[in-house]
């Protein structure tokens, strides 16, 4: 008997993406976020071009990043909390697919956003023309890893959560999916070869499509048990 | 009516903290049957749930499912369970018929799925988002489930809490409805159900000596 | 019924009991080859071994900085590898032992920071360069932390216990893909590195000694890892009748 309880990948997919959009106000805090701590940069620094577009590449990075840690915690949270984590643990199929099915929506519903809103920041940071390709690519690549490593912190911090430990718990495994990400956009600006840490980037991807599920089903096990 | 053993459980223990939480678990569930747990609060009957749904690992014991062990045949047995726990499972952003359509199997028509809210009494509230309904609504979509379901085997963890006394007899209709057809339940509550026959089963949580 | 027996029931193979009363024979001999090897190592080291062509007197400081980062690293996969233990045979002491692996890592990874930026002082003329080396320390450190943190997250051991192992190994899997990126960002920056641990460029006179104080901090690690452990197991057992007669000193009822 199959239900959408035990559904997969696609029936998650539709389902967060569902009450994604139903909730408009959630959706666009982390985006806000990015935009706005994106305009305290020239004020706090310097609105010299030259100064901006040295730092754009990281910044733009650090940016996404903190965006991106500010909005994973919901993505187990509700579940927790209203019982739909115990039905999907229940469910006799595996959980991979319902959870790369709600990462896939989670990222759809931030990280893309963020990718698509980028060239208003790299423009804002005289980011030159030839970069905006590589920076949207890592950005769009990047912020799917994000996504899968945060979500093993989300699920690991259930039991307590909001207040820094998950960021603490994810940053350090956030550090080469950042030195890649704006090393690919560093590499466009500086005309050298931006396609080789790109690469670097999808590794990483497919590396975390693997593995995060394991380790997110199991915290979203332990969780339930502690 | 056949009385096949549907669920056994043997010896079975649950360690948290280190410490041993209730007295072995010894029962067995027959086809046709309902039996209520019983225990004070914190004796762990929402633990016993939990072990009986393998959220939990037990500790020692063992659960049989028709005659199986549970490690052998966990796929049947999932896919026959329908579990309710404390938490009704009724996600707040969607509406009360895509809550239930969630909850059912693949192929229930709308048919059904209007036929279980008529039943529910939330015909109305069908297209109401469940954010806007009272704690014993968002229970009742929960219990909707129970019509639509096809599992043979239901483990209600304190089914009718947040229930008047309407709901609880509509709650009693569709055990005993399940029950005429061969399912078994599994359930703890405070209040006694009249009209359904129940065995009782006590946990004894364990004494600590001094 | 004897209810202690209830508590004691449940123990599997690698009992508790039997690593504290085993350790108990071992520590003493531990202590003495900890100390030797460390005091041997830092006479040699710091007294004995030649001054270096560039360095003078400061390098030594690798005596400390090196074995502390290397065991802070080895204890990193020490703790992830006895939770994985854990996971898979459901065993308690291997979990007391990933508990206890944690803050000593920590603190040897601190060591090692300290030490670094000490020898950063003279060498470089700052307590603080972005080496790939050191960043990955850093790294670590905040790897360690995060082990630690999470423990309090969760109200009952066993999930606490569970959930570090699983962070631990999630840990586990970065820590070559964050020392390799780390690196490769450095190379980007900064072409002509300087090796802090250049040694197998190293002269014998200096080297041995080092590999004598690696090999000390080993033993330290060991010995602390036992120390914490056995508190560990006490704290976490206070229920069992052995745990109480200990603390109460009173002979064995059997």
């Amino acid at each position: 008997m199959a239900n959408n309880l035990s559904g997969g990948f696609k029936a998650y997919l539709y389902r967060d993406l569902l009450i994604a959009l139903r909730d408009r106000g959630d959706l666009s805090k982390p985006l806000m976020f990015f935009l706005l701590v994106a305009v305290m940069v020239p004020l706090a620094i310097a609105p010299e071009a030259s100064k901006l577009s040295a730092i754009a590449p990281g910044l733009i990075w650090i940016l996404a990043l903190l965006a991106t840690l500010l909005s994973i915690e919901r993505l187990f949270s509700e579940d927790y909390a209203d019982g739909s984590l115990e039905q999907l643990l229940i469910s006799p199929n595996i959980l991979m697919m319902p959870i790369l099915g709600k990462i896939t929506a989670h990222w759809l519903v931030i990280g893309l956003p963020l990718t698509l809103l980028s060239p208003v920041i790299a423009i804002w940071f005289s980011l030159p023309i030839s970069a905006m390709v590589p920076m949207m690519l890592s950005l769009a690549l990047g912020t799917a890893v994000l996504s899968l490593i945060g979500a093993v912190g989300a699920a690991l911090t259930l039991p307590r959560q909001g207040g820094v430990l998950l960021a603490l718990l994810v940053m350090p495994l956030y550090m080469p999916v950042l030195i890649f990400g704006s090393a690919t956009i560093q590499a466009a600006v500086d005309g050298l070869n931006w396609l080789a840490p790109l690469a670097m980037l999808a590794a990483l991807l497919a590396v975390a499509i693997v593995l995060c599920p394991l380790a997110i089903s199991a915290g979203l096990r332990i969780a339930k048990n502690g | 009516m056949t009385t096949h053993t549907v669920l056994k459980v043997e010896s079975l223990a649950f360690e948290r903290n280190d410490a041993v939480l209730f007295q072995p678990v010894d029962f067995e569930l027959k086809a046709g049957e309902a039996m209520q747990i019983l225990g004070v609060n914190g004796s762990g009957k929402t633990t016993l749930f939990q072990l009986l749904t393998a959220i939990l690992p037990s500790s020692s014991g063992q659960i049989s499912y028709r005659e199986q062990p549970l490690s052998d045949c966990r796929y049947e047995y999932l896919s026959d369970v329908l579990f309710i726990g404390h938490q009704s499972g009724v996600k707040a952003a969607l509406t009360v018929e895509e809550n239930l359509r969630w909850m059912s199997p693949n192929n229930t028509s709308s048919a059904k799925i209007s036929a279980a809210l008529e039943a529910v009494g939330l015909s109305e509230y069908a297209q109401i988002h469940c954010a806007n309904l009272s704690a014993g609504q968002k229970r009742r979509v929960a219990l909707a489930r129970l019509i639509t379901s096809q599992a043979k085997l239901w483990l209600l963890d304190e089914p009718l809490t947040s229930l008047d006394k309407q709901g609880v007899e509509l709650i009693e209709r569709c055990m005993n409805q399940h029950l005429a057809q061969g399912g078994a339940i599994l359930f703890s509550s405070h209040q006694d159900l009249a009209q359904v026959t129940t065995r009782n089963y006590k946990l004894e949580p364990l004494v600590e000596v001094a | 019924m004897n209810f202690n027996l209830q508590w004691t029931w449940f123990h599997r193979l690698g009992s508790p009991r039997w690593f504290y009363q085993k350790t108990q024979c071992w520590l003493p001999w531990l202590v003495v080859a900890t100390l030797a090897l460390l005091v041997t190592g830092l006479v040699w080291g710091l007294a004995i071994a030649p001054p270096d062509a560039k360095q003078g007197n400061s390098f030594r400081i690798i005596y400390l900085h090196v074995p502390a980062s290397v065991v802070a690293l080895a204890g990193y996969y020490i703790m992830a590898i006895s939770g994985a233990v854990g996971l898979i045979w459901r065993i308690k002491l291997s979990f007391m032992l990933m508990r206890s692996a944690a803050p000593i890592g920590a603190a040897l990874t601190f060591i090692a920071l300290v030490t670094g930026a000490i020898w950063g002082k003279p060498t470089w003329g700052a307590y603080w360069v972005w080496d790939a080396r050191i960043t990955s320390m850093l790294i670590l450190l905040f790897l360690y932390f995060g082990v630690i943190a999470l423990r309090h997250t969760y109200s009952n051991n066993e999930a606490a216990d569970k959930a570090g192992a699983v962070l631990s190994l999630v840990g586990m899997v970065n820590v070559p893909i964050i020392y390799k990126s780390v690196d490769w960002w450095q190379t980007l920056h900064q072409p002509a590195t300087i090796k802090f641990t250049g040694a197998p460029s190293m002269h014998p006179d200096m080297f041995a000694p080092l590999v004598v104080m690696i090999i000390g901090f080993y033993s330290f690690y060991s010995l602390a890892l036992i120390l914490f452990a056995r508190a560990e197991i006490l704290r976490r057992e206070y229920r069992a009748s052995w745990v109480k007669q200990l603390v109460s000193h009173q002979p064995a009822e059997k």
